[in-house]
């Protein structure tokens, strides 16, 4: 039972840290770290969840847990091992069929959804020199998205290519290739998958939010790496005040998720919250490795 | 010349001649990039099995024609908000606040018209 109550704390704990880093701004000035942690909860979270019952349902043999579920495996039933015990082990292949279900289904349609853009950008997408590398779909709307993958596209719409000028246009094409290069799209994979097994949850829908405004955050670091400052704000201005833009899902847009916050940070150099990162990265590797050594120990 | 370099080629041609046509035909309109009968017939195939053209017998010949025209793919790609991802409601949600509802209208509008022109 002991196992049960540390996988039980453990739960806790992550709610409490997401809850937490949800509410943080000092993210916003160290988006990569901020990703790292909210992967690591998102790991940790899901292993204590599929832990929590599992634990419950092997105290009888009164043993760790790998160890318990290696005597189940061979038949070995201890001494009051009972059909609740029984119900809650299946609770426990419940849960983690149920995570790892609607991840790869999320992944799967995604990518299917992908193919079928990717077949349509080959047959009217065109290539033009006002945007190097990247396609031009000619519609007024402004549009600006990249579709991940293997080989992954940008793709920008006529609309974007009247609405910004050419320092803005490189920037906003260099934000796009960095969600490709750091594939992105897998990051909030997990994510959207936790958010179709939990639709009943705002906290997770509102840490699914946090994380993709802090790729958006991530991908505007990479851009001002490379541009002068305050091109991407200037576009991301441009594209506020736009009469429309489209972003598809599943594709990773620009202009789409608290705007405000982006572009003040952009405007602004804050010294990266070092202590505050390494604290949060401690924390939350803490809480991965919680589950890890209850499943081992 | 690559698949789907071919695949556009072919389209352009079928779009731009707005009318059905043949293999033969498709070939001849692309005469200059001296591909073969059965490569363009191939393509043809490919983009029938896509469901971007749609294809009627013309005598003893197959005719082809697109199944919807340059715009309303554009605008498909434009909408693909609506259902990539595998989280539509999210998406939707996203969409709306990205695009005012004019847009979205519009967007969807030219896309029902299109549908309708290809039944009738």
């Amino acid at each position: 039972m002991v196992y049960a109550v540390h996988f039980a704390g453990a739960v806790m704990a992550c709610y409490l840290t997401a809850q937490v880093l949800t509410r943080s701004t000092w993210t916003y000035r160290a988006p990569r770290v901020a990703i790292v942690c909210w992967q690591a909860l998102g790991l940790a979270l899901g292993l204590s969840a599929i832990g929590l019952p599992l634990s419950m349902g092997l105290a009888p043999y009164g043993t760790n847990v790998s160890t318990a579920l290696g005597r189940l495996v061979r038949g070995d039933l201890p001494p009051g091992f009972g059909l609740v015990h029984a119900l809650q082990i299946a609770a426990a292949l419940g849960v983690a069929g149920v995570l790892l279900g609607t991840t790869v289904t999320c992944g799967l349609r995604a990518i299917r959804a992908q193919r079928r853009h990717r077949e349509l950008l080959n047959l009217v997408g065109r290539d033009d020199p006002a945007a190097p590398g990247a396609l031009v779909l000619d519609h007024p709307s402004a549009a600006a998205y990249c579709l991940p993958g293997m080989r992954p596209q940008v793709v920008v719409s006529a609309g974007t290519l009247s609405l910004l000028d050419r320092a803005q246009l490189a920037a906003v094409l260099s934000h796009e290739r960095a969600h490709a290069d750091e594939r992105h799209d897998l990051v909030l994979l997990p994510f959207t998958g936790l958010c179709r097994a939990l639709p009943w949850a705002g906290w997770v829908e509102a840490a699914r939010e946090r994380v993709s405004l802090l790729v958006e955050m991530r991908a505007d670091d990479k851009a001002r790496q490379l541009h002068a400052d305050g091109q991407l704000a200037g576009a991301l201005l441009r594209f506020a005040t736009a009469p429309s833009r489209v972003t598809p899902a599943g594709a990773l847009g620009i202009a789409d998720t608290e705007l405000d916050a982006r572009v003040r940070r952009l405007l602004t150099t804050g010294r990266p919250p070092r202590v505050r990162g390494a604290l949060a990265l401690a924390v939350t590797l803490t809480l991965v490795a919680l589950p890890v050594s209850l499943f081992l120990s | 010349m690559r698949l789907g370099e071919l695949e556009r080629a072919v389209m352009d041609v079928l779009w731009d001649r707005r009318t059905p046509l043949t293999v033969r035909e498709v070939a001849e309109s692309l005469h200059d990039r001296e591909l073969a009968y059965t490569t363009v017939m191939t393509v043809l195939d490919r983009l029938a099995g896509k469901g971007m053209v749609e294809r009627e017998r013309a005598g003893r010949a197959w005719s082809y024609r697109p199944a919807a025209s340059r715009e309303a793919y554009i605008a498909q790609l434009m909408l693909d908000a609506l259902d990539l991802a595998g989280e539509r409601d999210a998406a939707l949600v996203r969409f709306a606040r990205s695009v005012s509802g004019t847009e979205a209208d519009v967007l969807r509008a030219a896309l029902a018209e299109e549908a309708a022109d290809g039944k009738s």
